[in-house]
């Protein structure tokens, strides 16, 4: 009877806890790189080039890199869940965010090593854009009820022209270190700045999680419209809300994306990375159909998938190989966390367990 | 004791249609109004019948690549991996007629082998392991572009002889033509991947609408619980849906690569996009249970005269291409969800 | 195997991670017979079913079929219709999206290349052979949903299946469609063809069955003919309790009228209803009466402004307000129980305490969430108030049975303390246990002095709780009848309304 009870509970366990996928992933992760290469994990304090302390190392250009990647996947989470579909638009919105960004930096002209505006205007300017964007895509799926998917493909395909018409197509240049601030370290502070905004954005959507009803109202939507609308809820509105944040977290990401390189590249930049950011989601156990999510998970999610990039890249793969390699540990993980997979697992641990306890049993 | 209903209303002549198939007239209706549109202002250049055979000509690849996208959107799924299989498929076949010097029937077989491989695990991962058709199908994606770059890390042009000799045949439409500036006549042609592409859209309109299997599409995404009820084996059905993508998107690679003469990871760039917006276009609904071929064709058809459009107003540059296939996708997915609500309304 | 039977489950038995479905259940069909197949729900009955027709696999137990020595398995819904078994689900098993034709052939063994013309012509026949109104080639989604239901059985039937599984089939058919069913299904039993009948009507399984199983929270209780057992030990039989819990059906005692709580003119919608006025008392529990169709649940709605409303003028408590959409009359204290339990009741995946608390917390607004132990508190009170049977408050509510779903939405409405509850088909499709619960509920809050509006098909059950009927005929209100003038022929009267010589007035 005891017996069965635990069985049960450690069945429970593994089919409850979402985060575990990723966790699973992620110390799969760090136990191929203590066999591969124990050095992997060095972080070292040293001097950057100006002679300010800098903590360096694989696990820091882990936590920095995949700053972007963590805090799109914020908002990728909101959006699936409450729309039950995905957002293929991210990198483009991040191109034009970024576009804009320089822009107001750069004021009327081409390059400067003065800045046309203040950072923090820039940024709100950017933030608007990002919020446009959002609210452009919400509105499609919201009130015309366009698959989200197929709504945001529209800002895929016209996002980069956009955010290259906007300057003309010119190469824009800042050269503020103030700015620079943003995608590198702060003087004297030794933990790159991304993993700072980061955990603010964390610390953000926690608090809203938390002191709304925002959680509960994107997984009713998301599971069901109809109940959701007579229960008082417009689900036009959370739904154009959903896509606003994620709006939001592109233009957050386009400040960092930007600050890195001080400048923009419009077909290259932040490229490829709404599909790592649904990846990240589909990777924290979120189904992608919609309605319950957990946010932590995708943000793990986020992380794994760059440590699985780090890895791929110390192991000397060529960056446009590399997607390969993502695709077949992505898959792995994926088949590995399958519903269907996993019951046949489950049924071979309980045979194996109850065939132990028959042979235990047959003993007197 | 139970109330006595009230009569049945039914549903006038106009009911039985489709939706599909009134969202395919209406793609019809805009691609003809647009060619005159364009024949109109641009004269010269729109009355010549080889400007019309240079679009089949130019998107034979494309067209391939969206029927197989609707086989398997009709059935409620999808595939983004289409493009990246085109593009391996001209990297393999360029390494192996150039590189090993193989014969052309090794290039299709290994085209077809490359695309019924990717259809296969796609599918078998998505209809018997019933993970979804997105995730599988990105991985997909990724993989197979980084596989382009793995075999061969630059793009070349090809040389093998009877490969450029099948390339340049072309195959002159009777009848149609135009006379040049010294007044001979010049037979409009059509190349060698654009019989393909007919060839293989004929095939999917019969599998579609003739067999039990092409029907079993149309009730797996209608309603899947429904189609399991009726006993159709919706496991087999889903999987030979990418199966046949997967089969298709082997196809039009080998006719991309017949096209442009060399393989490169930059192929087909886009392409898994595009073959969505033209199937939408066309009347496909991504949630499954909708859609057609000749709205297919049609679609891609209209999505590569916007693009002659944009060209021949000047507008030269490579952005402009992707805000008027972005305003057109919008317009349409706007008509679409307005048409359909409104056929809800009369119902 | 006996002589004369054709199927024969023994000792089924069948779990869901921790709920025991079906335990040791044993289940005889012979040939040439209509058997009906009743319990509450969470008997088992559904999950009996979809063990036999091949959508679940049982744990253990074994299945006979007339004809084989050997216990046959059932893996998949295709294998139970090559068996000989042919099922028609109350949730309509075909799709909308294909044509009828499609419909009624789709699935089955056909070598070759489809034939549009044959299939059609084949279709037509058949059709109209059974009466039913509609034409092969429209698309499914096209006809009303009792066609549709008609269509699923033509299929069945179609099938020349040796036995035939009706699950609650009557649910949305009329009473010349039902009969017309009755008709089907006494040919089918002449032909030798065995009839399995799922249903709550007492008064159909007397009129066409021959023999009944009954089963009760898993297990079987009994078999019998129906000619050996009464209605009453029938009942009391699926209950397991004294008669006294049966269901009420002495009519209501007249009451003294409150003041008016809500008083609505000309209100419209976008549904096609002619404008209304409605006036509602307090602690009063008044009903709509009607045919189907005849738009009494379009009114309600408008009423709670889960329909476009365009148009009215709407008074509570003296003071004029707006409700155009959900929120607006959640504000003004009104609660509404959609007739559609699955689409418009329950958020599936979400636990039963969240639930519960739902609207109320949409009332109480977006930035001021309720605390754990405040939301654990309002569920452990419904749960217990109500007798809601559940694992735990966590538990997601699709796990729950169909009466249990319904006790938690009306938990979820109860908890915002309304003034006015409008309960459409609040006892559809759940057990006669759970409905005399929520009959006597809605009478102690009628007494408490809360309104309610209750709608329901069965007219005995309106006429039991109601003390004030609103009549609608062709979606149009045409009368109102209270008191005395509460009797079966009165509203039958007033729903066919006019004169003999045709003048329908109101």
């Amino acid at each position: 009877m005891a017996k069965e009870r635990s069985e049960r509970n450690l069945l429970s366990f593994f089919s409850g806890r979402q985060f575990l996928i990723p966790l699973a992933a992620l110390l799969a992760l760090v136990l191929f790189n203590l066999i591969v290469d124990p050095e992997f994990f060095r972080v070292t304090y040293g001097r950057n080039s100006e002679g300010y302390p800098v903590l360096s190392g694989n696990l820091v250009s882990i936590l920095d890199d995949g700053s972007e990647l963590a805090i799109l996947a914020i908002g990728m989470t909101l959006v699936t869940a409450a729309s039950g579909g995905q957002d293929v638009s991210a990198g483009a919105v991040v191109a034009i965010c970024g576009s804009v960004l320089l822009r107001v930096l750069c004021g009327t002209g081409v390059a400067s090593g003065q800045l046309q505006a203040p950072i923090i205007a820039a940024f709100l300017v950017c933030c608007l854009a990002g919020i446009l964007c959002g609210a452009f895509n919400g509105a499609l799926v919201a009130f015309f009820r366009i698959q989200p998917m197929i709504a945001t493909l529209i800002l895929f395909t016209a996002g980069r022209s956009i955010a290259a018409w906007i300057n003309n197509n010119e190469l824009l240049r800042v050269t503020d270190s103030t700015f620079a601030c943003f995608g590198g370290y702060i003087k004297g502070v030794p933990i790159p700045t991304p993993v700072f905004i980061a955990v603010i954005c964390f610390a953000a959507v926690w608090a809203l999680l938390r002191f709304t009803s925002l959680g509960l109202y994107v997984q009713s939507v998301g599971i069901s419209e109809k109940t959701s609308r007579l229960n008082g809820l417009d689900p036009r509105i959370i739904k154009v809300g959903v896509f606003v944040i994620m709006g939001f977290c592109c233009a957050v990401a386009a400040l960092i994306k930007v600050s890195r390189l001080s400048t923009i590249n419009y077909s290259v930049i932040a490229k490829d990375i709404e599909m790592d950011a649904i990846l990240a989601v589909a990777l924290g156990g979120n189904p992608l159909s919609g309605g319950k999510f957990r946010m932590s998970s995708s943000i793990l999610g986020a992380y794994v998938i760059q440590f699985l990039t780090t890895t791929l890249y110390k192991l000397d793969v060529q960056s446009d190989a590399l997607s390969a390699y993502k695709a077949a540990a992505v898959i792995l993980l994926v088949v590995l966390s399958a519903p269907a997979v996993r019951e046949k697992l489950m049924k071979l641990l309980r045979s194996v367990t109850e065939q132990k306890s028959s042979a235990d049993g047959g003993r007197i | 004791m139970k109330m006595k209903s009230i009569h049945e209303k039914h549903s006038g002549r106009f009911g039985y249609l489709s939706d599909s198939a009134v969202l395919t007239m209406i793609t019809a209706a805009v691609f003809v109004l647009l060619y005159i549109f364009a024949a109109a202002v641009f004269q010269k250049g729109f009355l010549k019948p080889q400007t019309f055979f240079n679009l089949l000509n130019a998107n034979a690849s494309l067209m391939i690549l969206s029927c197989g996208m609707t086989v398997v959107m009709v059935a409620g799924g999808i595939d983004i991996s289409v493009g990246g299989v085109s593009a391996l498929v001209t990297m393999c076949c360029a390494v192996w007629l150039d590189h090993h010097g193989g014969s052309f029937t090794g290039a299709v077989l290994i085209a077809l082998g490359i695309g019924l491989a990717f259809g296969l695990v796609q599918g078998f991962l998505v209809a018997y392991l019933e993970i979804q058709p997105f995730i599988i199908t990105l991985a997909g994606m990724f993989f197979a572009r980084g596989m382009t770059t793995i075999v061969c890390d630059a793009p070349f042009n090809v040389q093998n002889e009877k490969f450029v000799r099948i390339r340049e045949t072309r195959i002159n439409v009777p009848f149609l033509g135009s006379y040049n500036k010294n007044g001979v006549f010049i037979n409009a042609y059509v190349e060698t991947g654009v019989i393909i592409a007919l060839l293989t859209a004929a095939v999917l309109f019969f599998v579609l609408k003739w067999t039990r299997t092409g029907r079993a599409f149309y009730a797996v995404g209608g309603n899947r619980q429904s189609a399991l009820m009726l006993g159709i084996n919706v496991k087999r059905t889903v999987f030979i849906s990418h199966v046949i993508c997967g089969l298709l998107a082997g196809i039009g690679g080998f006719v991309c690569f017949m096209h442009v003469g060399s393989g490169s990871a930059a192929n087909a760039s886009g392409a898994e996009m595009n073959a969505i917006a033209s199937a939408i276009i066309g009347g496909t609904n991504l949630a499954g249970g909708a859609g057609n071929i000749i709205g297919t064709l049609l679609g891609t058809l209209t999505l590569a005269l916007m693009q002659n459009i944009v060209s021949s107003a000047g507008l030269d540059q490579a952005w402009w291409t992707g805000i008027t296939i972005a305003v057109m996708l919008c317009i349409f997915l706007i008509l679409q969800s307005v048409i359909i609500a409104m056929r809800k309304k009369l119902k | 195997m006996k002589e004369n039977t054709i199927l024969e489950m023994r000792g089924i038995s069948r779990s869901f991670l921790s709920v025991k479905a079906l335990q040791n259940v044993d289940f005889t069909l012979r040939k040439g017979e209509i058997m009906a197949l009743m319990g509450e729900n969470g008997a088992g009955k559904s999950t009996l079913i979809k063990i036999l027709t091949g959508v679940y696999t049982k744990d253990s137990g074994e299945i006979y079929l007339e004809g084989r020595s050997c216990p046959v398995e059932i893996s998949s819904p295709q294998m139970a219709q090559e068996l000989g078994i042919s099922t028609v689900y109350q949730e309509i098993p075909l799709c909308p999206n294909l044509s009828v034709a499609e419909n009624i052939y789709a699935g089955r063994r056909r070598k070759g290349l489809i034939s549009w013309r044959r299939m059609n012509e084949k279709a037509k026949k058949l059709l109209t052979s059974l009466g039913i109104p509609a034409s092969p080639v429209q698309p499914l989604g096209s006809c009303s949903v009792a066609v549709q239901q008609m269509i699923a059985i033509a299929r069945a039937v179609d099938m020349e299946c040796s036995i035939l599984v009706l699950d609650e089939p009557t649910s949305s058919l009329d009473e010349k469609e039902t009969e017309r069913l009755f008709e089907l299904m006494r040919q089918l039993k002449a032909k030798g063809t065995g009839i399995i009948f799922v249903t709550h009507f007492l008064d159909q399984v007397y009129e066409v069955c021959d023999r009944v199983t009954v089963l009760r929270d898993g297990r079987l209780t009994g078999e019998y003919s129906v000619s050996d057992i009464t209605k009453v030990q029938l009942v009391a039989e699926m209950l397991g309790r004294e008669l006294s819990e049966a269901p009420v059906t002495a009519a209501a005692e007249e009451k003294p009228v409150g003041d008016v709580l809500y008083h609505g003119v000309n209100i419209r919608s976008s549904e096609n209803i002619a404008p209304f006025e409605l006036t509602v008392h307090k602690g009063e529990i008044s009903g709509f009466a009607g045919l189907l169709g005849s738009g009494r649940s379009e009114c309600v709605r408008a009423v709670f402004g889960a329909d476009k409303v365009t148009g009215g003028t709407v008074n509570m408590g003296g003071k004029a307000v707006t409700i155009r959409k959900p929120s607006d009359a959640i504000k003004q204290g009104i609660a509404y129980l959609s007739e559609d339990r699955k689409a418009e009741g329950i958020i599936g995946e979400l636990s039963v305490r969240e639930n519960i608390i739902l609207a109320l917390q949409v009332k109480k607004g977006f930035f001021r969430p309720f605390s754990k132990a405040e939301a654990e508190g309002f569920a452990a009170e419904y749960i217990k108030a109500l007798g809601i049977k559940t694992a735990s408050a966590d538990t997601p509510v699709k796990e729950l049975s169909g009466g249990n779903q319904q006790k938690v939405i009306l938990a979820r409405w109860l908890l915002t303390h309304p003034g006015y509850l409008i309960l459409d088909e609040p006892t559809r499709g759940i057990d006669i246990g759970a409905k005399a619960d929520i009959q006597r509920l809605v009478k102690k809050l009628a007494d408490d002095g809360m309104s309610v509006t209750f709608i329901s098909s069965e007219l005995e059950e309106m006429l039991s709780i109601c003390s004030r009927l609103f009549i609608m005929r062709d979606r149009k209100m045409v009368g109102e009848l209270s008191g005395s003038q509460l009797s079966e022929d009165n509203i039958m009267k007033t729903i066919a309304g006019g004169e003999r010589n045709g003048e329908g007035t109101q």
